[in-house]
């Protein structure tokens, strides 16, 4: 809880300084844009937290992103498929890579990074192969499927609500929901922080790793939708490129602990958040990006050693306690 | 009366305000085995990291040979020839041998290490501990008894006159320990003297030329080689008799509850297992470390599935390639390992005690957390658990308050069979107790209890019958009447049936 208060005041902070810096990050058309770009890290974000809960890692959620971002218009434009059969079929693409993943990671304990880095390389080779490194875009068309992406519901005069951010707001009640009050949430949890003690108590620990890696690349192929709706075409060579980054920068940042069994929704969106914000941030300020990594990398890293030590600090304190407690208890 | 090589006087150490240590003394003479015992938290470690270096104390006194001395690290004592043999040891693992040894401190030859030179030395103290390896091989190439002998080696190349040994023979098999038990007289014979810290009390009976017991952070009781006996230890160690311990009444035992037939584990699958428990008994499986107890256990709840065999509970065949189903037959494993297997240490003490329950207790997929809260309440007191609020995390509770938050999960689910797998390792006298209390409250309600344990006067203390296991199988059963320590460790170490059951005449001192 601390550390998602933590973050929030460094979100706080940041859009403070940004607004005294740059008259436009308060501008109704900017914050929509910042709006709907967390939305969709949002989204990804959501999804690699699960996978990071279970003390693994997913790398290749960007490819997941272009694949599906030039595989939707590919079917769609080229192919012509209907759209009936061309969204199952990508919502089917994305499980079904998710469901690989899981099943190596589990059957064939082979470790998360290896499995999900060749899945980088391999979902990003196979859009460039069947889109021949062409640009896929929906062009003219499909206008009101990607209302879904590029939509707006009025709010307030002179504002609105981007589409994605509904997307974002379903996807992100559901899966605290699920996190925190299923069983299963609690399962991901305890076998996060040591899945030998879950088999012990009778949790199946594959099942529910699986499921963790699907839940990862579904909602990256849904982001993957969402994102080339948004920007009506992607280019397989650097669409979705490092988003698997910012993704796990975001849930990181949001309090999910690499060595598994710690996270929470609500700060994996304020993670996101804080991303997209830092990126507009270094755009408005600087008028150009070139130093955006720097930035970017030089935050987590202050903010995951402040996270590092507080979390020390707190342990040496309450081992103190407990001893106390004890020592009392029995005198 | 030689001088002592290692003197403490009035030792005290307070950690975060707590008094660990309220003025300790001990003394050890050259070539002496001086024991140092006591329950958990009595103050032992703490007293062998200050000798060693790795603390230092508040105040009192340290002498070496006559000289007051104040180590300030593990260096300074190691140079004074004071070294720690530390429980988990403390070895590069993925090195040789010879590159453990010298770690550190590499002879060298035009700025390179000498290989050669660390070959030849090497050997030297390998030879020393009776280690007959190559100096390059690695280290993890070696089971973990000749690791720790690696480790002595180490300590005696520094020239260390006093070795202290903390819980040696906690990870070994019978014979590593008794190899190990060797060498520690042949090091006492050279003018070595050693601290042997052990919660193995017949190790101790065999090797120690005096007893020094804590109790509490101060001196509990001394006791000279002539007086060295298992009852006046513990009577020094808890401070009430031994007799009042166990408090295991027999009772009639009900129809069969577990049958377990011709089983075969992984890792012993030459020999078929088979026993049966019935409600309301309590059977014990005795046997050195590696005789394959565990791997038992761990078959019939599906956790490690069985290569061959049936396992009835009540009657009905057990699925055991699955641990829900034995669970859902109610069958629960109180595991060996509680830190690795048996808790979620940073879940708190209700996450803990429900995990095995939850799905059990599910709506429609949904955490059920009045009954989460309720069942906390109930095993809590139960189980008599010392913990500030439901809320902790259970890595801040004592270890015996650890392997109650274990057992309470298990009977959340109330199980008709409770497997427990060295129920009572590494926690203090009080929690052992309660945990005796608790089994025999279980089997007056019917519980089939099959437990696993080393201790042999707790398998005396608490079965109704013990099965004794040798390499991988069932050697021979022993009735309640026929239980002694020479019955059983005869059984466990290879000898059969007929010449235990002709030593069941002799009294043993734990036949209660």
């Amino acid at each position: 809880m601390k550390k998602i208060l933590g973050i929030l005041a460094l979100l706080i902070v940041v859009c403070i300084l940004t607004a005294c810096l740059s008259s436009s990050f308060l501008s109704a058309y900017n914050i929509e844009n910042v709006l709907r770009r967390s939305a969709l890290f949002g989204i990804l974000s959501i999804g690699v937290a699960f996978v990071i809960i279970t003390g693994g890692i997913d790398l290749s959620l960007g490819s997941v992103v272009c694949l599906v971002g030039c595989a939707l218009p590919w079917l769609l434009t080229v192919q012509h498929w209907p759209l009936s059969l061309a969204i199952p079929t990508v919502a089917a693409l994305s499980i079904g890579i998710g469901l690989a993943h899981g099943l190596l990671v589990t059957k064939l304990r082979i470790q998360p990074f290896i499995v999900t880095l060749c899945g980088l390389l391999l979902y990003r080779g196979i859009a460039r192969g069947f889109t021949r490194d062409q640009t896929v875009g929906f062009g003219n068309e499909f206008k009101p499927l990607r209302t879904l992406a590029t939509g707006k519901i009025p709010f307030l005069p002179g504002f609105d609500i981007p589409a994605p951010l509904i997307f974002l707001v379903v996807v992100a009640i559901v899966a605290a929901i699920f996190l925190n009050r299923t069983i299963y949430g609690r399962y991901l949890l305890a076998l996060g922080r040591n899945p030998q003690a879950a088999t012990y108590s009778g949790i199946r620990t594959e099942r529910m790793t699986i499921l963790a890696y699907v839940i990862s690349s579904g909602l990256a192929g849904l982001g993957g939708a969402l994102f080339v709706l948004d920007v009506n075409s992607a280019q397989p060579v650097d669409f979705g490129n490092f988003y698997e980054l910012y993704a796990i920068a975001a849930a990181v940042l949001g309090g999910c602990s690499l060595r598994g069994g710690e996270g929470a929704i609500v700060g994996v969106l304020i993670g996101a958040a804080l991303m997209q914000v830092l990126r507009n941030t270094i755009t408005l300020v600087t008028e150009k990006n070139n130093v955006e990594f720097a930035i970017i990398g030089a935050v987590i890293l202050v903010g995951v050693i402040a996270d590092e030590l507080t979390r020390r600090i707190a342990y040496r304190r309450r081992t103190a306690q407990a001893l106390r407690q004890t020592i009392t208890s029995e005198a | 009366m030689s001088l002592p090589l290692l003197e403490a006087n009035r030792l005290e150490k307070s950690f975060a305000g707590v008094r660990a240590l309220r003025g300790v003394s001990m003394s050890l003479k050259p070539a002496e085995v001086l024991a140092v015992i006591g329950e958990n938290g009595a103050g032992k470690s703490t007293l062998m990291k200050i000798l060693a270096g790795v603390q230092s104390a508040d105040s009192g006194e340290l002498k070496v040979d006559g000289a007051a001395r104040a180590f300030r690290s593990v260096g300074e004592a190691l140079s004074h020839g004071v070294a720690l043999i530390h429980q988990e040891l403390n070895l590069a693992e993925t090195l040789d041998v010879g590159a453990n040894i010298f770690l550190g401190r590499e002879p060298r030859r035009f700025g390179l290490i000498d290989e050669r030179k660390i070959r030849s030395e090497a050997r030297r103290y390998l030879d020393q501990v009776g280690l007959s390896i190559d100096p390059t091989t690695p280290l993890n190439a070696l089971p973990i008894g000749q690791q720790q002998l690696v480790e002595i080696a180490k300590a005696l190349s520094v020239n260390a006159r006093v070795l202290i040994m903390d819980e040696p023979t906690s990870s070994l098999s019978g014979h590593e320990a008794q190899s190990l038990l060797k060498l520690i007289d042949t090091l006492r014979s050279r003018g070595v003297g050693i601290v042997y810290i052990s919660h193995r009390l017949a190790e101790v009976e065999a090797i120690a030329d005096r007893v020094e017991v804590l109790r509490d952070g101060e001196n509990a009781g001394a006791l000279q080689k002539g007086e060295i006996c298992h009852a006046k230890m513990v009577s020094l160690m808890v401070g009430r008799e031994l007799s009042q311990f166990y408090p295991h009444q027999t009772l009639a035992p009900g129809a069969a509850i577990l049958d377990v037939q011709e089983l075969r584990t992984a890792t012993h699958p030459k020999h078929r297992n088979s026993l049966t428990v019935h409600a309301g008994e309590i059977v014990g499986i005795a046997g050195l470390v590696g005789a394959g107890r565990t791997e038992l256990l761990e078959a019939i709840f599906g956790v490690n599935p069985p290569v061959g065999g049936t396992v009835l509970v009540q009657g009905f065949p057990l699925n055991t390639r699955s641990p829900q189903a034995v669970i859902k037959a109610g069958v629960a494993l109180v595991p060996e390992d509680r830190k690795h297997s048996g808790l979620v240490l940073e879940m708190s003490v209700r996450e803990n005690i429900s995990l095995a329950t939850l799905a059990r207790d599910q709506r429609l997929g949904f955490l059920n957390r009045e009954r989460e809260q309720s069942l906390c309440q109930e095993m809590t007191s139960a189980m008599n658990i010392k913990t500030p609020s439901a809320d902790q995390p259970v890595q801040f509770l004592s270890g015996g308050n650890q392997q109650k938050v274990v057992i309470g999960k298990w009977l959340a689910a109330a199980p008709r069979v409770l497997l427990l797998d060295e129920p009572t390792r590494g926690i203090d006298i009080g929690a052992k107790q309660e945990i005796y209390r608790l089994m025999d409250e279980l089997a007056s309600r019917g519980v089939g209890i099959l437990f696993v344990s080393s201790e042999l006067e707790e398998i005396i203390g608490m079965a109704d019958r013990a099965l004794v296991m040798h390499e991988g199988r069932i050697r021979g059963e022993l009735k309640r009447a026929e239980l002694s320590e020479e019955s059983i460790m005869n059984l466990a170490t290879g000898g059969d049936a007929s010449h235990g059951s002709s030593i069941v005449q002799t009294a043993s001192p734990f036949s209660l």
